[in-house]
């Protein structure tokens, strides 16, 4: 653009004014980077000073040579030996010289010599390359290592020995030897050990995938904005739900408590416990199809509803037992299998442990689904009860519910924090959390306002998502501290804390690939009548599913690598044996390790990149 | 405003108005009744309030005040419940056709039951077998009865928004919303789907309620037309009725006619 010669008149102070403030910023900017930088090397002690000292440098050489041969295979060795006789000191009278015979021979240069006095071992006729040690060997036959020696390509070598300070009038001896390899290699036990270690790496990370995707799917959904910001209802609603968990979480302990119980009752015969169990399974599945018939064109009566959700209690409470009695019977099994297996006896305790990990779900799944239930009869009751109250009845009603819903929170965090601190004061436990959890209830509930229309999905997102990011900002590492103090050192502590990890990274990943789907067919499949858990299997599912599996075989990759460190921590695998190694300066044997890890990684690295292309 | 015909009104909308959370009024006191087996088309510009007239109706958007009465239903104050209840006995077909891409044309029809199979059986993806007879019955209504197990995205425009149209038959519905079924669609193919909607209306004496862009096709398929501007209705009258000063209220004054 042309200027005026009167425009860049006016503009030339003004910019060189600024180049000048630009130049000014620049400076400070770099003074300050100098600063920081200058601060870094301090504090993390950046010396070379250490790095350039010989014996440093000689032991990272010795390491450096000993990781260049790991410690996987040996063999037979073979000890040949030279030696010759010395005096400490000369006799009066030198026994004559014999010159050395056979080979390969040793001869000192001088034959004797004063306590201490350096002598030369000079060898000949050694193998080519010989690598072996000279030894004086006094009177009682001890040998003492003296000097390392490798025959030159003549077989030749020359070093110096330092004799003994203590004189002795007895002819002593001076020996060389080197070890030679024969016979065919095997594999050392360190071998062994290694592979033991690095399959018990690949499946912590496998099982550690597997239990932190499965948490991580349904968390995801619950984490993703677009499913989660049109569930509203009102706060009245909202608060009876938060008091309806913690009751039915307490109904659903003693459900399962009593379900236990009468379980034990009958499982004193595995037989019994089969007949109880397939009997009460099968009434299970009648009542299902009955109570819930796979199409309906029009509404029942309230009766009929009334007594399927009668039907479906009964079937939830006879499908617990039968489920739990179906876990003891599967334990029982597997401990029959794992004696009679022999070799296989690990599928009969895969078959035991697992049935113990569905009992343990089981009475989890049905305090939770007591709870869930309980909450969910009690904000249809509080849904239906709202709307027949005068408008002018709502507010108030909100209000008293919501203060309500505060104290119950406060009451579980007050009773929480008198368990962990051990407090006893009432006050300080009970009604201060109460009253601080009405004043905040009551005031939440105000700012909410009266409509129908309050974000209790959003809720719900941001919670989940607090917790996976707090989870996510605690390594692994970390976590299987905590998890070891739990459940021991070992493998069992990698998995969980693996898990845990996969939850939280997963879970945010997924949810993000929830948010980017196609909202079309959402909006289609609800349009059809369905509810918001079928509009999930049919509408966002399917788009979700090539993203899931790629990102969960690109979790397992990652949990591979994580795998083999976490034993650094107490998380078993193959880190643990390296640590151990490298803390005893077995670098041979840590070796060996470092070279199954690098292979295993970058194997899985092909593997799940292969994978990833095969599902997408 | 013209008064509704002498039958008994099925479908009532009154003083309907929408304010999105923006502050954006896509409906502004919107008033009409619609009789039974009526094939009414709805038309104004782009951003004019016909997609969310349409979904107030089903609810997939929530009116922010007025009255919808469907058959002496409310549905404006149905609960969630009802909601679905009502939801899945109107048929809904979008200018995007909005299908499962990576689900198989079947179970994209099937999909159009969901309003009626119990939420647990259909969860693990069970459908009663009158339901997948029915399916294939409506795959064949629409002509592509050979293409029930291919994937949704393999089918061509013309091909998915029939997928559409079958989905919405599954629900045996008493209303279809059509929302631009065929803006997305070449003419050719844009007439073979509105036949389909005529002869839902004809033969099941269906309720349609379809926006659409194109006047000659307003004119060949409804038996009367509303037209929607910034909100409000400017129009509601037979087709032949929309003559050029009615053309310019409803398209403004700029606007040339092209079909």
């Amino acid at each position: 653009m042309a200027k005026t010669p009167n425009e860049s008149g006016d503009r030339a102070p003004s910019r060189r004014l600024a180049s000048l403030g630009r130049g000014l910023i620049y400076a400070v900017a770099v003074a300050g980077g100098i600063l920081i930088y200058a601060y870094g090397f301090q504090v993390t002690q950046v010396s070379l000073e250490e790095a350039r000292s010989p014996s440093r440098q000689e032991r990272l050489v010795r390491i450096l040579r000993a990781l260049a041969e790991p410690d996987l295979v040996e063999y037979d060795e073979q000890e040949t030996t030279a030696e010759t006789s010395v005096w400490v000191p000369c006799p009066k009278t030198l026994p004559a010289f014999e010159p050395p015979s056979g080979t390969p021979s040793l001869s000192l240069e001088p034959r004797c010599g004063a306590p201490g006095e350096r002598i030369t071992a000079v060898g000949n006729g050694f193998p080519p390359g010989a690598d072996g040690r000279v030894y004086f060997v006094p009177p009682n036959g001890i040998r003492l290592s003296q000097a390392e020696f490798r025959a030159d390509t003549d077989g030749a070598f020359s070093v110096s020995i330092q004799l003994p300070e203590r004189a002795s009038p007895e002819v002593q001896t001076v020996l060389a030897a080197f070890q030679r390899n024969v016979g065919a290699p095997r594999l050392t036990r360190n071998a062994y050990d290694t592979w033991d270690k690095i399959v018990e790496t690949v499946f912590m990370a496998l099982l550690g995938t597997t239990f932190g995707t499965m948490v991580a799917v349904p968390l995801s959904f619950l984490a993703a904005r677009n499913l989660m910001k049109d569930i509203t209802g009102t706060v009245g609603g909202l608060a009876l739900i938060v008091m309806a968990l913690p009751v039915g979480a307490l109904l659903g302990a003693i459900v399962s408590r009593v379900a236990l119980a009468g379980s034990a009752a009958v499982t004193s015969s595995p037989f019994a416990t089969a007949v109880v169990a397939s009997a009460s399974l099968a009434v299970v599945a009648r009542t299902l199809r009955w109570a819930m018939p796979s199409e309906e064109t029009s509404t029942p009566s309230l009766r009929i509803r009334a007594a399927r959700i009668v039907a479906l209690l009964v079937a939830s409470l006879l499908g617990l037992l039968g489920s739990v009695l179906a876990a003891r019977l599967m334990s029982y099994v597997g401990d029959q299998l794992a004696e009679l297996l022999g070799l296989a006896a690990f599928i009969g305790t895969f078959l035991a442990d697992l049935g113990d990990v569905l009992e343990l779900i089981l009475g989890a799944a049905a305090v939770g689904g007591v709870a869930v239930v309980v909450a969910s009869l009690s904000g249809t009751l509080g849904a239906r009860l709202r709307p027949r109250l005068p408008p002018s009845a709502r507010r108030p009603y909100d209000l008293t519910l919501s203060a309500l819903a505060g104290a119950v929170l406060g009451l579980l965090l007050g009773a929480f924090l008198a368990w962990l601190y051990r407090l006893v004061d009432v006050r300080v436990t009970v009604v201060a959390p109460a009253a601080v959890g009405a004043v905040v209830g009551l005031l939440l509930g105000w700012r909410a306002g009266t409509g129908d229309t309050f974000p209790i999905g959003l809720v719900v997102y941001n919670l989940t998502r607090t917790v996976l990011n707090v989870l996510r900002a605690v390594e692994p590492l970390i976590m299987v501290i905590v998890v070891a103090v739990w459940v021991g050192i070992g493998p069992f502590a990698g998995v969980l804390a693996l898990s845990l990890h996969t939850v939280a990274a997963l879970g945010k990943l997924f949810s993000e690939d929830v948010e980017t789907i196609q909202s079309g067919p959402l909006e289609a499949v609800t349009a059809t009548g369905a509810t918001r858990l079928q509009m999930i299997v049919y509408a966002v599912v399917p788009q979700i599913v090539p993203t899931y599996v790629s990102l969960t075989m690109y979790r397992w990759d990652i949990n591979v690598r994580l795998s083999t460190i976490i034993g650094f921590a107490g998380g078993g695998g193959i880190g643990f044996l390296l640590s151990q190694n490298a803390n005893l300066g077995n670098y041979r044997a840590a070796s060996a390790q470092i070279l199954a890890i690098a292979l295993v990684v970058t194997a899985m690295d092909y593997l799940s990149t292969y994978l990833r292309g095969k599902a997408v | 405003m013209r008064a509704g015909t002498s039958e008994p009104a099925m479908l009532s909308i009154r003083h309907l108005s929408k304010t999105y959370e923006g502050g954006v009024r896509a409906l502004t006191d919107v008033s009409f009744d619609v009789p039974d087996g009526q094939f009414l088309a709805i038309i104004g510009l782009s951003g004019s309030g016909k997609s969310t007239l349409l979904r107030c109706i089903n609810r997939l958007v929530e009116p922010t005040s007025g009255q919808i009465v469907w058959d002496g239903v409310d549905i404006t104050a149905a609960s969630r419940d009802e909601t679905r209840r009502i939801r899945r006995q109107i048929g809904m077909v979008f200018q995007h056709f909005n299908l499962v891409h990576r689900s198989s044309v079947l179970t994209n029809v099937l999909a159009g039951r969901l309003g009626y199979v119990t939420p647990a059986w259909s969860l693990v993806n069970h459908f009663p077998k009158a339901d997948v007879a029915k399916a294939m019955h409506e795959l064949n209504r629409v002509g592509i009865p050979d293409k029930a197990h291919s994937r949704a995205d393999e089918l061509s425009g013309g091909q998915q928004q029939r997928v559409g149209v079958a989905r919405a038959l599954m629900q045996d519905p008493r209303m279809i919303l059509a929302d631009e079924p065929v803006a997305s669609l070449d003419p050719v193919l844009a007439h073979s789907i509105m036949q389909y909607l005529e002869l839902i209306n004809r033969e099941d004496n269906v309720m349609v309620l379809c926006s659409l862009h194109f006047l000659d096709l307003v004119h060949r398929y409804a038996d009367r037309a509303i037209a929607l501007n910034e909100g409000r209705l400017v129009f509601d009258g037979a087709p032949q009725e929309i003559d050029h000063a009615r053309f310019k209220a409803i398209y403004g004054q700029d606007a040339e006619r092209v079909g």
